[in-house]
């Protein structure tokens, strides 16, 4: 039956992440962004939320807290108002993580799950992107060919995130080019195997606080043991789907956030002496703003209902993602505009938040819920 | 708990409206459109049987119903189950939806602002006898969008209000007035120095001598529906029809206007989604037939320009339908939702209009063809971004709401 409320619990949630998001990301969003360097206390701040740990199974040291990709929407969307890089950074260690939780063998849980128990940030990642204009999650060229009892990985990946930080990543690369998405293997990777190079610190336009490197694969030999779910494999269809779901969230946020921002701006300023947000065309740009938020939330929500209700949630994911990707950048563009000459100037976070959200539509994969 | 299944008895109970739609809609859809001041007196009798049945007219906040406290409340849903409802027979035909035999605007207006015995006295024939219409009129040459610069006059005198005035675009104002033992929600000023304050609605029976249809108007689309030009002149009605008070306050009878609104908005935003669903599922069975596949999941890269289109109305109506959801079910809770129901209403109102476009410029000669109903449907489309609240009109509360201005302020 159709219901807009959020739980007590996912109420409970928004408001201490939202709180966290307001108070103690957002004043760091700026110089991280300058800097390049996220504050190791305010990463090991959000690692006490368990964001990563609350969902790993009691047994391999976890919370147990049951997965919602609702409430992990909400989770993403209020980080994503206090920073897209620290969001990503912060739940980058997932990426490794929940699809061995999901989807891995047991042994693969014992080995690689303990270690997201500890007081401190563990770094871990994921490699799902690959630099080619024709990208696509369901043609992956990064290939897996089946040599003895193991597999040899080949080809190059890009915009990993914490790939220099992390010891062990997943690295998604296709079994079977010819099946698509389900031809598609996850393999965990030793940072330090032999035919893996990790490359200088990329330099994006946005995300300038989120290190992000390029991978290298060549010939690098992997055991059985390594390919995630072991025979079984991983369903890379679904774990995409949960990924568009969290970027969308953070889309939402960074919406928000501009959108807030844009609103008390145009309150505040004031020209023919009066607040320029009594002028219908910033008003405008205002409620339209509003609107989109809304819309987008709820199709995100959507999205992820559907995938906690054991649907596959491709199309719904889909949409949701590409909605967000055009509307996050139309959005912080709105957030520039309604401040003007003001918005352009590195004073103010709005040009920051424009640059971040132009991500959205290159970036897939490296965010989960 | 965030929820966005519908059970299987709301699935059922839509199946039976998109029959409806199927079998007694669209088979007259294109010859309705053709004739505009022809009526269709069959669907209506067919229509009228089919709600008598299930006539129970709540929109709105019915605030006369106490609830039951021996019983566990059931959640009550009647917007949404309005919503889901219109979409699907707007998917039928726009136009045969708003001309069908029913309380309409009129009706919501009296569920908002009435007296349990208005209630009583002014609804109860809408279970009963033969097809009847209540319509809502507002409008005036005047003035459109700025509802406080009523013009109609109802003046007292003994025992009787004394309507003059004359109002346009009365949705279903024909058969109201002069064509049904229906009636007319006529708003009208008690005090023009008083502004706003001073705006009443008030009951007017269907041929009540002083009021007369002068005109019905020839129409983009929607053509089914008549929207009457209805003259007052020294209309003489009781005391009694006014809805409620007659007295003049600051925040008096304009706020029951806003009322109206929160609920009828996102009948109207729904009402755009039939529409734009119509449009979708035409262009999706097309492409089929087409054999042109909609691929999710890959590259946005490497979309067709069709593909990406097409995807774009889909996610835009998804959109907009969750929105008036939202809208819908929180009048249900008793939520106040005069931001979110223009929303829903911005949001499907231009949504759907674009859709419908889009549709027509997909299907190419054929879109542009009366051999389909697309290009019907595009002209249909448009009266959601207008009527209820044109869009700038909706903009400008949405506005207000997020920016905290009053009227004044923001204008």
């Amino acid at each position: 039956m159709i219901d807009f409320e959020l739980s007590e619990e996912q109420q409970m949630i928004r408001d201490s992440v939202g709180a966290f998001a307001r108070d103690e990301i957002r004043p760091a969003a700026r110089p991280a962004d300058e800097s390049g360097a996220i504050p190791a206390p305010l990463v090991a701040k959000a690692w006490q939320f368990g964001f990563v740990s609350g969902a790993i199974p009691e047994k391999f040291g976890g919370g147990g807290d049951a997965r919602s990709a609702v409430t992990g929407a909400i989770v993403a969307e209020e980080l994503g108002f206090g920073d897209l890089s620290i969001a990503i950074h912060v739940l980058a260690p997932r990426l490794f993580a929940y699809p061995i939780v999901d989807m891995g063998t047991d042994d693969q849980r014992a080995k690689y799950l303990k270690r997201f128990s500890g007081a401190d940030f563990a770094a871990a990642t994921a490699a799902v992107m690959e630099p080619r204009f024709d990208f696509d999650l369901s043609a992956l060229q990064v290939s897996a060919r089946r040599d003895g009892g193991g597999f040899v990985l080949n080809g190059a990946k890009c915009y990993v995130p914490l790939a220099a930080e992390s010891d062990s990543m997943l690295v998604y690369a296709a079994t079977d080019a010819a099946k698509g998405f389900a031809g598609v293997d996850g393999f965990i990777v030793p940072r330090a195997a032999a035919g893996v190079t990790v490359s200088e610190r990329e330099k994006n336009m946005g995300l300038k606080a989120l290190a992000t490197y390029e991978l290298t694969l060549k010939d690098c030999r992997v055991g059985a043991d390594a390919r995630v779910g072991g025979d079984k494999g991983i369903d890379f269809s679904r774990l995409m789907s949960q990924s568009r779901v969290a970027f969308a969230a953070l889309g939402v946020g960074v919406m928000n956030a501009a959108f807030e921002y844009a609103r008390d701006y145009a309150k505040e300023r004031k020209a023919f002496g009066v607040p320029i947000a009594t002028k219908q065309a910033i008003a405008f740009i205002l409620a339209d703003m509003a609107i989109e938020i809304d819309a987008a939330r709820l199709l995100v929500w959507e999205a992820a209902f559907k995938l906690d209700k054991g649907g596959d949630g491709l199309r719904e994911s889909y949409l949701a993602k590409n909605y967000v990707a055009q509307s996050a950048l139309k959005l912080t563009d709105n957030g520039v505009q309604v401040l003007g000459g003001h918005g352009y100037i590195r004073e103010h976070p709005v040009e920051m938040w424009l640059r971040n959200a132009r991500g959205f539509s290159a970036i897939d994969g490296i965010a989960t819920v | 708990m965030i929820d966005f299944e519908l059970e299987p008895q709301v699935l059922n109970q839509l199946k039976m409206y998109h029959m409806v739609s199927e079998q007694m809609m669209r088979p007259i859809s294109r010859d309705c459109d053709e004739h505009e001041h022809q009526k269709p007196t069959q669907f209506y009798e067919s229509m009228w049987a089919a709600s008598a049945a299930a006539a129970d007219i709540q929109i709105g906040h019915d605030k006369s119903k106490k609830p039951d406290a021996s019983k566990p409340a059931a959640p009550r849903r009647a917007n949404l189950l309005t919503v889901l409802s219109t979409e699907e027979l707007c998917w039928g035909d726009a136009g045969l939806y708003l001309s069908t035999p029913n309380p309409g605007l009129g009706g919501a207006a009296v569920m908002a602002a009435g007296t349990p015995d208005q209630k009583e006295r002014f609804l109860k024939r809408f279970k009963e006898g033969k097809p009847k219409w209540g319509a809502m009129a507002i409008t005036e040459p005047g003035f459109g969008s700025d509802s406080s610069a009523v013009a109609t006059t109802a003046t007292r005198d003994g025992d009787n209000w004394v309507l003059d005035g004359t109002k346009i675009f009365v949705t279903a104002g024909q058969m109201a007035a002069e064509k049904s033992d229906g009636f007319v929600v006529v708003w009208a000023t008690v005090d023009r120095s008083a502004g706003r304050a001073g705006i009443k609605p008030f009951i007017v029976e269907h041929n009540t001598p002083g009021m007369s249809v002068t005109r019905v108007e020839n129409k983009l689309g929607i053509r089914a529906s008549d929207t009457a030009m209805i003259v007052l002149d020294n209309c003489r009605i009781p005391l009694d029809q006014i809805l409620g008070s007659a007295e003049v306050r600051k925040e008096g009878g304009f706020k029951d206007v806003m009322a109206t609104f929160d609920a009828t908005r996102p009948i109207v935003a729904a009402m755009a989604l039939g529409v734009g669903r119509a449009a979708l599922d035409f262009v999706r069975d097309f492409l089929k037939q087409q054999n042109v596949a909609i691929r999710y999941g890959i590259s946005p890269r490497r979309l067709t320009a069709v593909e990406r289109d097409f995807m774009e109305m889909e996610v835009q109506l998804q959109a907009a339908r969750l929105l008036t959801w939202r809208a819908a079910w929180m009048l249900d809770t008793g939520k106040r939702n005069s931001l979110e129901a223009s929303m829903a209403k911005a949001k499907a109102g231009l949504a759907v209009t674009l859709i419908t476009q889009k549709a027509v410029e997909l299907l190419g000669p054929l879109g542009y063809s009366r051999k389909i109903l697309v290009e019907k449907w595009m002209r249909d489309a448009k009266i959601n971004d207008i009527f209820e609240g044109t869009q700038q009109i909706n903009m400008i509360i949405i506005a207000r709401r997020i920016l905290n201005y009053s009227s004044k302020e923001l204008n």
